[in-house]
């Protein structure tokens, strides 16, 4: 009965860490509390109505404590500040050779795609010691993906690309919740993180797998949405070809609107190819006609992911990951999340979003 | 000391307690509802105002009883549950917490500690509680009529696509609540500025009005965005344009940016009234002139100007960009300054001060602590690797109860206890008010601390099951919401029974120095009797010439 947690498990590179701070900050304030409880008790009973206590020379202000208790806790809290900022660009920044998963999540569950092709529902499975990264949308409302003994959590949005990373430390089986609130079942929308040796992971795919893999399902699928008519060798229209395009520089009309704008480069990740298939007009190619129709509405979610591993596995391999849309490219350092390339006419996008 | 003998002065009890001021004025229905004096007024928040903050109370036993048990039990599905949490927090924030404490003792008290005989604009704050009890009703329909299941959040798209529950209907509430925070705070403005007494100059105000006006402040330009933001779900709702949805070309972001705009700088709506009780309750009761009175004011309208700017420290994993986070959390840091400041400086009120431990005092003394933790665990929020952790589990649950319920309630309580002989002219039983405070304290740590722990192993918030190995945190917490409803339900008895049984309180039963306890308790209908002429500070207890005043006063009804 009363044997209780009173701490996660910490399985995960970030938990240490994570857990230092709290524990760092914990100290902090249970320094401050009861110094306040001592000061208040004390001063309370020693300075009663009625006892002798020694009242002579009062004071209602004091400018050298004033100035001692706004500096104190400013300094302590700038301290406090970047310390959880360093630990939280490791949070967001995954390193290179990182396990890509993609994960979709709807009311009431989370779907898991692996590239290999095999999917899961509710529960995730993962190597131990190798970095994981989660691309994640949703189809309907906001989620958000947690995995407390891991110390990571992220919104999973409709209509966007978000991204999030770990590195597992021990093999077991971790929870995993929706911690934001998405309506009947939002409590029920949960499972499991399977964390296994490599070796029984890689197993693992092959026993589950479809034979097919994300990349050639996606293959079938541009046929099947007609983009290779556009898009294919053969055809007439004018469309740009899409072998090479992935992770490469893009270069795109600032304004497209006006041909005579100007060009900016960006960078083709994940989220240009899936706004370039939902809202094809934003973003256009310099040199083509805004010719192409939006998809928006009429493919699911996950085949919009699948058609990306195919034109990933068409691309000039993956010299970038995806921008998450906090801005952070985790291989360059900070850049915008439109990265300008060259020295052309740039387009401000206010650092963030679409 | 030469003030000591005055609460026990024989000549308190007198001559102005054989009418019944303002409440004797006249009897009717009719004078209550159309009345344009402020302390009746007061009078009908307080008694709507505890009705609603019943009704979210019943709605927290519910949900707290659910949890009990890792699986359902008390609801049969969760939408029940859901709403359930939903009209909780619905009441809470939007009918108790935003509202009180300026609807009440703001209204009461603000004329008379300004040396006015009203608000600059009596039918307007009649206007405004009828507002009030409008939103207050039209909510209601809406949640018993089908009720709500959004959290009081709302968050698009969910709230303007998915949820299939009288979301319009309940928003459409708290817009028309809104305005009655837009009128009032105007009001309050207008008066502060244009009706202080003679001798009332600025740095006269004591920090009750300081806090008044801070809050107003954020109110009058902080509310217009709420009700937009509202309007636009609503516009969503109905007509399907792409506001919020990225299905119809909307930003799922938006509304979290807009809303928080408002929400954040809401929860300094809440509890900037509060830093102002306390400030009045902790100096009478030190009978100490308040330790750093410029810097109490000061950091009072420092938090209304900072809290404006922290709104994205509720958004750091919804995918805003980093470096917003970045600011965002440094900024967060340097708002808990200001009320680090407010803390300290109480602190400092009682050394070398005359501690007596009535009731309001008890209910102080019991804010600055659970204040203290709340506050103190808001860092562990604005550090963004933490945070990413601990957003909407169980930890911000404690974390915002401990602010709201441990700060502003309490605040709230010991305001009720300090002001009662005032409005009512009677005195309620010391022993029930001391068992009271105490019992809430030990009930409101046991029902909240283990919620930190909780939250931290990971429990997620508005889960209606959880796994089985979160069960004895959860009941700890249970039980300690029973002890904490046994300690507001003592109140509800031996308030309204001192009306009967009570002692008649006389002018200044606390020995306290303000112009309300100059005037007659209760007040008549004019607050005063003669208009006062103000000539010192708002605290001036150890100036010896208080004394001499105060007994002038109890003589001839005189400042
Ligand atoms: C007896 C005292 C109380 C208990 C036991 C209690 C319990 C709870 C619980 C368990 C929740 C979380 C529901 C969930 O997320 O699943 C909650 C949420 C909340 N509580 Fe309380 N509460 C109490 C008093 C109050 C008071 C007095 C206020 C305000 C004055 C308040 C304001 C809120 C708010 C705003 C929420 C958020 C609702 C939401 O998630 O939409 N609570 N409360
Ligand atoms: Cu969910």
């Amino acid at each position: 009965m009363w044997d209780f947690p009173l701490f996660p498990d910490s399985a995960s590179t970030h938990a240490p860490r994570v857990d230092a701070l709290y524990i760092g900050l914990l100290l902090v304030s249970a320094a401050f509390t009861f110094a306040f409880a001592f000061f208040v008790l004390f001063f309370a009973v020693k300075y009663r109505r009625g006892s002798r206590a020694d009242r002579s020379n009062i004071k209602d202000s004091s400018p050298i404590a004033e100035a001692f208790y706004i500096t104190v806790p400013t300094l302590l809290g700038i301290g406090l500040f970047v310390w959880g900022a360093i630990v939280y660009f490791d949070l967001i920044a995954p390193p290179g050779d990182s396990v890509e998963i993609y994960v979709i999540g709807k009311q009431w569950m989370w779907k898991a795609q692996h590239p290999e092709g095999s999917k899961e529902i509710n529960e995730l499975h993962v190597p131990v010691g190798k970095p994981v990264r989660l691309i994640m949308t949703s189809q309907d409302v906001i989620h958000s993906f947690f995995i407390p003994d891991f110390r990571v959590k992220q919104d999973v949005l409709p209509g966007r690309y978000t991204t999030m990373w770990f590195l597992p430390t021990k093999v077991g089986r971790y929870r995993l919740f929706c911690t934001e609130y998405c309506g009947t079942e939002h409590s029920r929308m949960g499972g499991w993180v399977t964390v296994m040796e490599p070796a029984e992971y890689e197993a693992w795919l092959e026993g589950s797998s479809e034979t097919t893999g994300m990349a050639a399902e996606g293959a079938a699928l541009f046929r099947q949405y007609h983009c290779s008519g556009c898009h294919g060798t053969n055809s007439t229209v004018k469309a740009p070809p899409l072998e090479g395009v992935y992770g490469g520089p893009v270069p795109l009309l600032n304004d497209p609107a006006d041909p005579q704008s100007g060009v900016k480069l960006i960078r083709a990740d994940e989220r240009y190819v899936r706004d370039s298939i939902l809202l094809p007009k934003n973003e256009v190619v310099a040199g083509y006609e805004p010719l192409m129709p939006s998809f928006a509405g009429q493919i699911p979610e996950e085949d919009v992911l699948k058609l990306i591993a195919y034109i990933k596995s068409i691309g000039r391999g993956r010299p970038t990951r995806a921008l998450d849309d906090r801005g952070m490219d985790p291989g360059e350092g900070a850049v915008t999340n439109v990265t300008e390339i060259t020295g052309m006419p740039q387009q401000d996008n206010g650092g963030n979003e679409r | 000391m030469s003030t000591e003998s005055r609460a026990d002065d024989p000549r308190s009890i007198e001559a102005s307690d054989s009418t019944r001021g303002y409440l004797g004025a006249d009897y009717s229905i009719k004078s209550w509802l159309l009345t344009t004096d402020h302390k009746r007024i007061a009078l009908l928040y307080l008694a709507s105002i505890t009705v609603f903050f019943i009704f979210g109370g019943a709605a927290a036993s519910l949900v707290r009883m659910e949890l009990m048990t890792p699986r359902g039990d008390v609801f049969n599905t969760p939408d029940d549950y859901n709403r359930a949490f939903t009209i909780h927090g619905v009441f809470m924030i939007f009918f108790f917490l935003i509202p009180s404490i300026p609807a009440v003792f703001g209204n009461f008290l603000l004329p008379i500690m300004i040396g006015a005989r009203d608000l600059a604009f009596p039918r307007l704050n009649l206007l405004s509680w009828y507002v009030y009890m409008a939103g207050g009703l039209f909510t209601m329909y809406a949640l018993v009529s089908g009720g709500v299941d959004t959290g009081w959040t709302f968050y698009t798209p969910y709230s303007t696509m998915f949820s299939n529950t009288q979301v319009i209907a309940a928003a459409m509430g708290i817009f028309i609540v809104g305005f009655s925070s837009i009128l009032t705070a105007l009001n309050f403005i207008v008066t502060i500025h244009t009706m202080r007494a003679p001798g009332m100059t600025w740095l006269r105000l004591p920090l009750f009005v300081w806090a008044h006006y801070a809050t107003s402040i954020i109110i009058v330009l902080g509310t217009p965005v709420l009700a937009i933001t509202i309007l636009l779900v609503a516009v969503e709702r109905l007509f399907q344009v792409g506001i919020f949805d990225p299905a119809y070309g909307g930003d799922p972001l938006l509304f979290q940016h807009l809303f928080w705009f408002y929400s954040h700088p809401a929860v300094y709506i809440m509890i900037l009234p509060g830093f102002g009780v306390i400030s009045e309750i902790v100096t009478a009761f030190a009978r100490k002139k308040i330790f750093g009175y410029t810097f109490m004011a000061g950091a009072l309208l420092a938090i209304a100007v900072l809290g404006f700017l922290v709104w994205g420290h509720h958004m750091f994993v919804s995918s805003q960009s980093m470096y917003a986070g970045m600011i965002f959390s440094v900024l967060s840091f340097l708002v808990a300054v200001p009320s680090g400041i407010k803390v300290f400086n109480w602190t400092a009120t009682l050394y070398k001060g005359s501690v007596s431990f009535k009731t309001p005092m008890l209910y102080a003394l019991g804010f600055i602590g659970l204040f203290t933790i709340g506050g103190l665990t808001g860092l562990f929020l604005a550090t963004m690797a933490v945070d990413v952790h601990v957003h909407d589990t169980y930890f911000i649950v404690a974390h915002f109860h401990y602010v709201m319920v441990g700060g502003m309630l309490m605040a709230y309580m010991g305001g009720l206890h300090f002001w009662w002989p005032k409005i009512t002219g009677r005195l309620y039983s010391e022993f029930w008010g001391a068992l009271s405070a105490l019992t809430i304290f030990i009930g409101f740590n046991l029902t909240f601390f283990p919620q930190f722990i909780l939250g931290y192993v990971g429990m997620p918030r508005r889960y209606y099951e959880y796994p089985q190995e979160y069960q004895v945190l959860n009941v700890m917490s249970t039980a300690g919401a029973s002890i904490l409803a046994v300690g507001y339900l003592m109140p509800l008895i031996y308030l309204p029974l001192s009306l009967v049984i009570g002692k008649v309180a006389g002018k200044n039963p606390w020995g306290a120095y303000g112009l309300e306890w100059q005037t007659s308790s209760p007040p008549s209908p004019h607050n005063f009797e003669e208009s006062p002429i103000v000539t010192g500070g708002p605290y001036d207890y150890e100036l010896q010439e208080f004394a001499d005043m105060h007994r002038a006063v109890q003589e001839h009804g005189i400042v």
